[in-house]
């Protein structure tokens, strides 16, 4: 009686939702970063770590986050103090954001949650404007990037941090045209919306030179291979996390991990069927949903160790000159698409 | 300037009166060189290279290497061993071309004395030179591809060098500093089921060597990394005294296993890969199919290889080269390698000086960073193949 009481209460399954998000907001960056460590490892005819935890090595994140936390945390003389420390939250926030209006399921048939409780389903929060939102809050890390880079007072720092910005001014405009080429198609702007709309059909079909710009400038606006220059070690040693240390720099890993996790889901939602199954529908969707993201971001994972890098101008010349333009055709043949048929 | 006295000062179109006042000011505007010291420690320059830049936004204005953080002073240190210790010196200023450079002084001591080392043990050199130069290429190979950030292929390389090691290990016991060589000859024969390993192992790289041309000769990133990157003319290569792959890639075959044969060079088959246009690429390109004729001449040591004494029967107690000085050029595996030994009469020589090939890949290092981009000067030094034991000694 008491768990009828308890879940009756939209409020408490509010609350309940957004520990959940949390939870997965700290353990899939986990996951995935000993995937990546396993999987790189395998591909590169290593075993990665082996120790941790006995079995494979599994503890290891774990121990390299305790170690995370006992380093002393080290702010340059030179550096702008305040601006220095605040800057990997900025970065970690916006991620963690992103999280809360993720749908891993469909809505469920009858609801009664008053407004401003995010409904009924298994997502943290449904905005009507769900994939205004993702997309905007996501951009906002670049300012962390950007604080950290000016006020470490290194010139690694400092040329990393501006290749990150300029990285990114040109590949938040692909994102946003296919992504809104997409929304076009939905005719929602509701991330459940958009799952729902793709019951038919995945949207990757329709949407095929949407979802490779989508992937493209999701890997450059992650920094990742083959486009992570901003942080590229062989020339510039980290980046704008060059003079950060302790729990500090593991923010900026566990945001870049996040990050990786919280794009894929994104593409997911946008192209890959969100929560609906094939071949076996059965399966419930929400482990549909994860299962898709851990192959997107296996993928991910994978070029790191297939591509080496691109240079600045280079990734500039791609987004400008290629991505931009096809996602622009895109646009004009969805609105086509949805006009004619 | 006075803003007035701007000639281009325009009207933003607006009401009348109401404009916007542009002043351009973009030539005006106040910019700065930034001084960056790459290294000594920093991840790409693969040892204590230093290289002060001066940088306009990300492009390179001036390039200077620093060096000497890795001076050992190895010609002085000779004069003060014997000649059988400085075989032990020599294999550690390039410590990945070990048997290269141990091979150079024995043939020095060895000319001076008017000796030569038997059939055997002039083709079992040849053989370890050569698997020598495979596992510095592979080294090169690897690392570049680290700098331009594909992980994969050092890991890779690294695994073909632990056989290589492996089977060196068998002959000489060592995996890195080999002190194999001895004047007139070898330490020891090779051991049992050697060169059957050894046979294995030309088939297996030879097989393996199609990941690395997978991952990074045929890959589209790689090559818009390097096609056309750090061009090196042939005659300005010449002009600093570049040897090996380098000069190579600038389309000059000058390789003194061709030009000037030691060993039993002569007696085998192999080419010298040239490169068209000497950028990174080339470079890159050459370092590859160098480790492809280097696993030919491995091959045709195996068939030719006589049997027979590995030591010339009688040797002297003491080791006194009489008096006088010769020069022995050697192709070693990033370039030439020359021994300028001179000799008193006495147990240890009373010069010798080596001309090591990263000494002069370096010098040029200015010419070719001059103007570039900053990740392309990952590109270029990646390229410029050099050991920094091996530029400072």
């Amino acid at each position: 009686m008491i768990f009828y009481h308890f879940f009756s209460n939209p409020w408490a399954v509010f609350a309940l939702k957004l520990a959940a998000v949390f939870i997965f907001f700290l353990t899939a960056p986990l996951v995935l970063g000993y995937v990546e460590h396993k999987g790189l490892a395998h591909m590169q005819s290593r075993l990665g770590p082996m120790e941790a935890g006995r079995f494979h090595g599994w503890a290891q994140l774990i121990a390299d986050g305790v170690k995370f936390i006992q380093k002393e945390d080290i702010v340059p003389d030179a550096a702008d103090r305040r601006i220095f420390m605040l800057a990997p939250m900025i970065v970690i926030i916006p991620v963690s954001l992103v999280f809360l209006v993720i749908p891993f399921g469909p809505a469920a048939v009858s609801c009664h949650a008053p407004a401003g409780t995010g409904g009924c389903g298994f997502w943290g929060e449904n905005f009507d404007v769900g994939i205004f939102f993702v997309l905007a809050i996501s951009a906002i890390s670049v300012i962390g990037m950007l604080m950290a880079g000016w006020a470490s007072a290194n010139k690694f720092s400092l040329i990393g941090a501006i290749r990150g910005a300029a990285q990114l001014i040109a590949y938040e405009l692909p994102l946003v045209l296919a992504a809104s080429a997409v929304a076009m198609q939905a005719g929602t702007l509701s991330l459940v919306g958009i799952g729902d709309a793709q019951k038919a059909y995945w949207f990757v079909f329709p949407q095929i030179a949407g979802f490779i710009i989508f992937v493209i400038a999701s890997l450059a606006e992650l920094s990742r291979p083959p486009f992570d220059m901003p942080i590229a070690d062989s020339e510039i040693i980290f980046g704008h996390m060059t003079e950060y240390t302790g729990i500090r720099f593991g923010l900026f890993l566990l945001s870049e991990y996040a990050g990786i996790v919280s794009l894929s889901a994104i593409a997911v939602v946008l192209y890959l069927g969100a929560w609906h199954g094939f071949i076996v529908p059965w399966i419930p969707g929400p482990i549909w949903t994860l299962a898709k993201i851990g192959a997107l971001s296996f993928l991910v994972i994978w070029l790191r160790a297939t591509y080496p890098r691109l240079r600045e101008d280079q990734l500039q010349k791609m987004a400008w000159k290629y991505l931009i333009p096809i996602a622009l055709v895109n646009i004009l043949l969805t609105m086509i698409f949805k006009v004619v048929f | 300037m006075a803003v007035t006295e701007l000639p281009t000062a325009g009207m933003l179109p607006g009401g009348p009166g109401e404009g916007v006042q542009v002043v351009i000011a973009g030539e005006e505007l106040p910019t700065q060189e930034m001084t960056l010291s790459i290294g000594p420690q920093h991840p790409s320059t693969h040892g204590v290279l230093r290289v002060v830049l001066t940088l306009d936004g990300e492009r390179i204005d001036t390039a200077t290497p620093v060096i000497g953080y890795m001076h050992r002073a190895f010609d002085k240190l000779s004069e003060a061993r014997d000649y059988r210790q400085i075989i032990a010196l020599s294999n550690r200023h390039d410590w990945l071309s070990a048997f290269g450079n141990e091979l150079g002084v024995a043939l020095a001591t060895e000319r001076l004395m008017g000796i030569e080392a038997p059939e055997r043990a002039q083709w079992i050199r040849m053989l370890m030179a050569e698997w020598n130069r495979v596992l510095n290429h592979l080294m090169f190979l690897g690392s570049f591809g680290l700098e331009l950030g594909a992980m994969t292929p050092m890991f890779y390389a690294f695994r073909e060098r632990e056989d290589i090691q492996t089977l060196m290990e068998m002959a000489t016991g060592a995996r890195m500093h080999f002190t194999y060589c001895r004047v007139g000859g070898l330490k020891e024969d090779l051991p049992k089921g050697f060169l059957q390993y050894s046979e294995v192992l030309v088939k297996r790289i030879r097989h393996r060597l199609l990941d690395y041309e997978g991952l990074l000769l045929g890959n589209e990133i790689f090559k818009k990394r390097t096609v056309g990157i750090g061009v090196l003319p042939g005659e300005v290569a010449k002009s600093y005294g570049v040897t090996g792959p380098i000069l190579h890639a600038s389309g000059v075959a000058e390789d003194s296993r061709k030009t000037e044969p030691y060993l039993k060079y002569s007696e085998v088959d192999f080419e010298v890969p040239v490169g068209e246009h000497g950028d990174s690429f080339d470079r890159f390109n050459v370092l590859y199919h160098r480790i492809e004729q280097s696993l030919r001449i491995i091959e045709q040591v195996h068939a030719k290889l006589p049997a027979g004494p590995i030591m010339p029967g009688k040797m002297p107690k003491y080791l006194k080269p009489p008096e006088g000085w010769t020069y022995v050029r050697t192709e070693n595996s990033l370039g030439e390698t020359g021994y300028y030994l001179v000799s008193r009469g006495d147990t240890k020589p009373w010069r010798l000086k080596m001309r090591t090939p990263s000494f002069h890949n370096v010098s040029m290092i200015p010419y070719l960073l001059k103007g570039v981009l900053l990740p392309d000067l990952i590109a270029v030094l990646g390229s410029v193949f050099f050991v920094v034991g091996d530029v400072d000694r």
